[in-house]
């Protein structure tokens, strides 16, 4: 069979040695635990799920297309609706990226924000994950609770960036502006009631049988096959891998922070929740150090032909406004050459791969995103099971689809 | 090599005598010092670019250097240069802590080249983003079908001369 360009197409392949008795089953892509509109194509021998084939790109709004007719600035908006339960991770990635190719200097208190607000962003991703995934085996409660510790990190990111969910509050050369004035002594407050809170989850859903055992030695993956399909972040480390970005290649000055890396051995779907779990808790470590040790300073770099000048600046000095006027309408130039730039978010890693041909927009971003690989391992942890533990798994590695179609 | 960091290297020569006992690059030649044709070190990135035939083997030769994840692999459309087309392939070393990319360039006529999903599984749904979105194919590729775009789409959308807005 071809289609009408003449390339040929496949029907979904069917395994060898498929019997009368299977049964094929679809799965979404309008379905409440795909967490988005992924469709699966099921082969199932009774309640056994024999094969699983992942169908994806009903998401897909061509957003490295996009890029590319952007200025450099512009992209940092596009960043937020890739993951948009992360949104800071993926301004800071693609930030780092054109930092790289510009060689630009980062002031320590923007670099110190930028790592506080990422834990942040790690945090609400990681909550959204525990809630939704509980709500998936069942457990109702959890989801509202996490919810409720969310909507407190929405309201500091409004704080910041003047928005909820899609913040672009991570700009390159820096920040968009300063945090205003009583943004640390309130993340210091919410910071504080955190563990208290994540005791709270733990008593209902580690402690609690029933969830153990829908998740205890579910959806098995080894070290080498979560290597072999690129799995990465929380499933990698919780298959006993020990890597994070954060702590072995540090960006941003991670390197000044300590912190645990939790990893488990066991490979199963209570492994990763207990590893995202204890990473929750390290996160509140790494904002304390953050505001413990906030370094004084600008939170932009001193680039005037790269970085917005400040509005009374602009209002204020001609210089300034030449500045202004220049970077709005023509952007800037940044120098030609190819950058890869990788971080760790709450998923696993983000890398930004951005090539300049020395213009002011990009040739070429493009963006690697954990759950895009990470989906390619779920026939492995799914197949032999039973078909109800699916769902539990897909839960245990936290896919967001915007990020997977882009 | 922190003290190299700074310094562009823009040939496979001055790599050679710069950083002799860089892995990847003792890697490829002792596998075959023909088959890999340049390298640039800038900004801190290695980048060894490799003749499109040998790229399985030379996946093959770097994994073994101990370049044993693979984070990503996209294509670069250079239109309306030519060569025309430009795969990266982003391979991470767990234990080195030190990522390469391997490059390949291929012409505008049919291009295509050899999968690695042999060596790593997880360039499946990369190579096949590629094929479907630049139109490169990936002999020996389990399942080479459109991913993100409808089967029955015509054209590839990452091409530079396919209009962002679409064809209308």
């Amino acid at each position: 069979m071809t289609d009408r360009a003449g390339t040929p197409i496949l029907e979904v392949p069917v395994a060898e040695g498929a019997k009368d008795q299977h049964m094929v089953l679809n799965m979404g892509p309008q379905h409440p635990a795909t967490h988005g509109v992924l469709r699966l194509v099921l082969e199932i021998d009774g309640e056994i799920v024999v094969r699983l084939y992942p169908e994806i790109g009903y998401l897909h709004t061509g957003i490295e297309k996009t890029c590319e007719a952007k200025f450099y600035q512009q992209v940092v908006p596009l960043t937020d609706r890739v993951n948009y339960l992360d949104p800071l991770s993926n301004n800071l990635a693609y930030c780092l990226a054109v930092e790289k190719l510009l060689d630009l200097e980062i002031p320590d208190k923007a670099q110190w924000l930028r790592v506080l607000l990422a834990e942040l962003s790690r945090l609400n991703s990681h909550l959204i994950w525990l809630g939704t995934h509980a709500m998936d085996i069942g457990a109702l409660t959890v989801f509202l609770y996490t919810f409720r510790e969310r909507e407190e990190i929405l309201r500091l990111l409004e704080a910041v960036a003047g928005q909820r969910m899609m913040t672009s509050y991570i700009r390159v050369g820096g920040l968009a502006m300063e945090p205003p004035i009583d943004f640390l002594p309130r993340v210091q407050a919410f910071i504080k009631t955190l563990p208290e809170k994540f005791d709270e989850y733990s008593n209902l859903l580690t402690g609690n049988p029933i969830f153990k055992n829908r998740l205890k030695g579910i959806g098995y993956l080894s070290a080498e096959d979560a290597i072999a399909y690129g799995v990465t972040g929380p499933p990698l480390r919780a298959s006993g891998v020990d890597i994070d970005l954060r702590r072995d290649m540090p960006y941003s000055s991670y390197e000044k922070f300590q912190f645990k890396v939790p990893v488990l051995p066991d490979g199963d779907t209570w492994a990763r929740y207990l590893v995202r779990l204890d990473e929750m808790r390290e996160s509140i470590k790494i904002i304390q150090q953050a505001l413990d040790g906030m370094p004084e300073g600008s939170v932009k770099a001193d680039a005037p032909k790269v970085v917005l000048p400040d509005r009374e600046k602009m209002k204020t000095q001609m210089e300034a406004l030449i500045h202004h006027f220049k970077i709005v309408t023509e952007g800037f130039n940044v120098p030609a050459g190819e950058v890869y730039q990788g971080i760790e978010c709450g998923h696993g890693q983000i890398g930004f791969y951005v090539v300049s041909d020395g213009t002011a927009k990009p040739w070429r971003v493009h963006m690697r995103y954990p759950s895009f690989a990470t989906l390619q391992a779920l026939e492995t942890m799914c197949k032999g099971g039973m078909l109800a533990d699916v769902v539990a798994v897909i839960g245990s590695i936290d896919i967001v689809l915007g990020e997977i179609d882009r | 090599m922190s003290e190299s960091i700074k310094k562009t290297l823009s040939s496979k020569l001055e790599v050679l005598e710069a950083m002799p006992n860089h892995p990847a690059v003792q890697a490829l030649q002792r596998w075959n010092s023909e088959a890999w044709v340049d390298a640039r070190f800038d900004r801190g990135e290695m980048t060894l670019t490799v003749a499109p035939e040998s790229i399985l083997e030379a996946a093959a030769a770097v994994q073994a250097a101990g370049y044993n994840f693979f984070e990503d692999m996209t294509a670069v459309d250079w239109f309306p240069s030519s060569p025309r087309f430009q795969l990266s392939y982003h391979i991470l070393s767990h234990k080195l802590l030190e990522r390469i990319r391997l490059r390949v360039l291929l012409e505008e006529t049919d291009p295509a080249v050899e999968s690695i999903t042999s060596i790593w599984p997880a360039a499946n749904f990369f190579e096949r983003e590629v094929f479907d979105l630049f139109g490169i194919r990936f002999e020996g590729h389990p399942n080479l079908r459109r991913i993100m775009m409808p089967e029955d789409w015509q054209g590839h959308p990452l091409r530079k001369d396919y209009p962002v807005e679409g064809y209308r």
